[in-house]
């Protein structure tokens, strides 16, 4: 981004990678991805590399508003210096602070969650999911993520998006409205969960391995803290040689060829 | 003619209406002890949802049997109160089934009040049925489900019958002594009309029977309505005001402490001048708690929540934490909050069915420490939250359960500093090296390297 603004240019979209994005080994994969296929539209887009911070949602969450605020402020002075208009980032957590929680502080900015994003570049034949037929006979169920579905009503988008690969999309017995948390959510992501019978990702892994049925199958997800959590779901039930957990950006970009 | 009976009927009226206003100034003072919170806005949307979720009960709809069941006693409810008008009329006046000149009208209105009036008998036997036989779980398990919240919707639901019961005996009689005497009844009877020869003949005996019948079916409505502050049933006043004064924002909002912009807004630039600090009426600045400890730190939005709650278990009975076997359950908070209330503030009736903690039950694990933090709600029920929402989508009356756990975590964090350590290294990274992860923020952009790789050789 800082070269860019030196060169007097403003992107079309600023990329917010998120920390999940930028240091997590296998979400690292999901932004690889999205960034193809931003190249492959030709979006003009940024990054603001070392100068993006943490939003502050898991401080937030945790109940540490303070340390939250400071993020918060941080980081739209950087966005606000850069003139940003537009956000696009493929973490829920990240979007729903950022749209909501930023502009009782001063950041105002258009974001889009990256399934809306590929639901768009889809619905304008930008991305023609060219070998979409390699998914033909796959089973891939769809987990909601708490913060894109109840907390801000995308449901439809990474649905729509999945529709374009010609699998077969099966859905759990908890979507939607009704989904069920992976359990991450909330700052659970970063300490041991309380004392109880089960943890959360297992009763959700369960869930979607018996949606999936026998045989190879896809847990789509659309945040990275599902994608850890159904991941140690599967790992628990060993089941990583048949079961896969990707991003929907994945997808797509395996589906136009962009990675393998 | 008014005659004794009336004057009688007056009295009672009055005395009955009197103790429920009484009731419910004590609710309104208990509730304003909350913090204020300005919601006057979006009349229209506000209105919109009202009729939506509190008139059309349309989240009840996300479970089938219940709403169906649901619905004919709160059509019930509705529509035989447009026959307690009557009733009122006929009581103070003397006189006889008055809105009898609107014929048809009449006829069918009481011929719809008489199919409702089964239907209702017949939802509120299958919900006892529910209750203590089949045991669905929301409505049987869980720390909070003590003996008070079980006996209240028993007696509710047994209260509903005998009411619906005392109509019928009224209805019967009556129809019963117009045929005797070959008159006209105003009124159409559907199901009166099929146990009419179920009561004998002697005119007095019916004539005693249809004034027991009415004098039961009003005493019980005046007694009911007396009851229902002390009750969950209360609810059926407070959703249509708690629907209204819902949150209209997306759910992942929370609320930003303005107090705190300031603070940091100073610390980031000298310069920066925070407005001056609210005063109170006596000119000492106002000091407020950082989230919630305790009832007054909540606001009055939240306050009401819990006068709203009936208990039903819907967002408990969703929650993940709850599911896996965890100390949270949403409604238990929802519940604490308004028992803790009560001990603070007053308790609507005469008697304090609520505070079910004084009938030598022994609730989870608490310490001696008299605030609804610690002394109510737990900590550990508090960090088990994943703020999924899921409780706050289940609930058809539109009750903010996580705001509430959310308040009161902040307390924790802010004024206690007693995040579990685990969270607390993670508020360190965040501060240190801008991610919650020990990662260096020199290498945020790493991921870049692998993907370019061929265009750098």
């Amino acid at each position: 981004m800082a070269e860019m603004a030196a060169n007097g240019e403003e992107p079309e979209v600023l990329f917010w990678v998120g920390c999940a994005g930028s240091f997590d080994d296998r979400y690292k994969r999901v932004t690889r991805a999205f960034v193809q296929i931003l190249e492959h539209v030709g979006v003009k887009y940024a990054v603001l590399g070392t100068e993006e911070s943490c939003t502050g949602d898991p401080a937030k969450r945790a109940g540490n508003e303070f340390l939250f605020q400071m993020q918060a402020l941080t980081n739209i002075e950087v966005l606000n210096g850069y003139n940003i208009k537009t956000i696009v980032t493929a973490c829920p957590h990240c979007f729903n602070t950022i749209k909501n929680e930023y502009p009782d502080l001063g950041g105002n900015y258009e974001v889009i969650h990256h399934s809306t994003f590929l639901q768009q570049l889809i619905n304008e034949g930008k991305v023609h999911v060219k070998g979409g037929e390699a998914f033909k006979g796959q089973r891939i169920t769809y987990h909601d993520s708490c913060y894109l579905g109840r907390a801000n009503d995308i449901y439809e988008a990474p649905r729509d998006v999945l529709a374009a690969l010609d699998a077969d999309l099966v859905e759990m017995k908890r979507v939607r409205a009704n989904g069920l948390c992976c359990g991450a959510g909330g700052a659970q992501m970063f300490k041991e969960p309380e004392p109880g019978n089960k943890d959360i990702n297992i009763e959700r892994t369960e869930e979607a391995l018996a949606t999936l049925g026998a045989g190879n199958g896809v847990i789509a997800t659309a945040c990275p803290f599902c994608m850890v959590m159904m991941n140690d779901g599967v790992k628990n039930k060993e089941q990583e040689e048949s079961v896969k957990v990707f991003d929907i950006a994945e997808l797509i970009a395996q589906a136009e060829g962009l990675s393998k | 003619m008014i005659g004794l009976e009336n004057i009688i009927f007056l009295i009672v009226a009055a005395i009955g209406i009197g103790l429920f206003v009484w009731q419910i100034r004590k609710i309104r003072k208990n509730v304003l002890m909350g913090r204020d919170l300005e919601l006057a806005d979006n009349t229209s949307e506000r209105i919109n949802k009202t009729l939506l979720v509190a008139f059309g009960q349309q989240k009840m709809f996300k479970r089938m049997l219940p709403a169906v069941l649901h619905l004919f006693v709160y059509v019930g409810f509705l529509v035989i109160n447009i026959e307690v008008l009557e009733i009122l009329i006929d009581g103070i006046f003397g006189t006889h089934r008055i809105l009898g000149f609107a014929g048809i009208l009449y006829s069918g209105l009481m011929a719809i009040n008489e199919i409702l009036a089964a239907l209702v008998i017949v939802a509120c036997a299958i919900f006892l049925w529910r209750r203590n036989v089949t045991h669905v779980p929301r409505l049987w398990n869980g720390v909070e489900m003590r003996a008070w919240p079980k006996l209240d919707a028993n007696l509710i639901l047994i209260t509903e019958i005998v009411l619906m019961l005392a109509l019928f005996a009224f209805n019967i009689s009556d129809l019963k002594l117009a045929q005797l005497r070959g008159a006209h009844i105003a009124g159409a009877f559907p199901i009166s009309s099929l146990f009419v020869n179920a009561l004998g003949s002697d005119p007095e005996t019916l004539h005693v029977i249809g004034r027991v019948g009415w004098w039961f079916h009003i005493l019980g409505i005046l007694a009911f309505m007396n009851y229902l502050p002390s009750s969950k049933h209360f609810h059926i006043i407070m959703a249509f005001p708690n629907v209204y004064y819902s949150k209209l924002l997306p759910k992942g909002k929370f609320t930003t402490n303005p107090a705190i912009t300031h603070e940091i807004k100073a610390m980031l630039d000298p310069s920066y001048q925070p407005p001056a600090p609210e005063v109170d009426a006596e000119g000492n600045p106002v000091i407020q708690r950082f989230g919630a400890k305790d009832v007054e730190d909540l606001t009055w939005k939240q306050l009401m929540d819990s006068y709203t709650c009936t208990e039903c278990g819907r967002c408990t009975s969703v929650c993940p934490a709850n599911m896996t076997g965890k100390l949270l359950s949403p409604r238990k908070i929802v519940m604490d909050t308004r028992d803790r209330m009560e001990e603070k503030g007053e308790h609507p009736a005469i008697f304090a069915p609520n505070h079910y903690k004084e009938m030598g039950v022994e609730r989870v694990e608490v310490t001696e420490e008299k605030t609804l933090l610690r002394g109510y709600i737990t900590p550990e029920e508090l960090w088990a939250c994943t703020s999924c929402n899921a409780c706050v989508e289940a609930c058809p009356v539109n009750i903010d359960q996580l705001s509430t756990i959310m308040d009161l975590r902040r307390f924790l964090v802010l004024e206690e500093s007693a995040a579990p350590a685990s969270l607390n290294a993670m508020f360190t990274n965040i501060e240190n090296n801008g991610a919650p992860w020990a990662f260096s923020p020199a290498d945020r952009f790493n991921w870049a390297d692998e993907l370019y790789v061929p265009s750098k050789n």
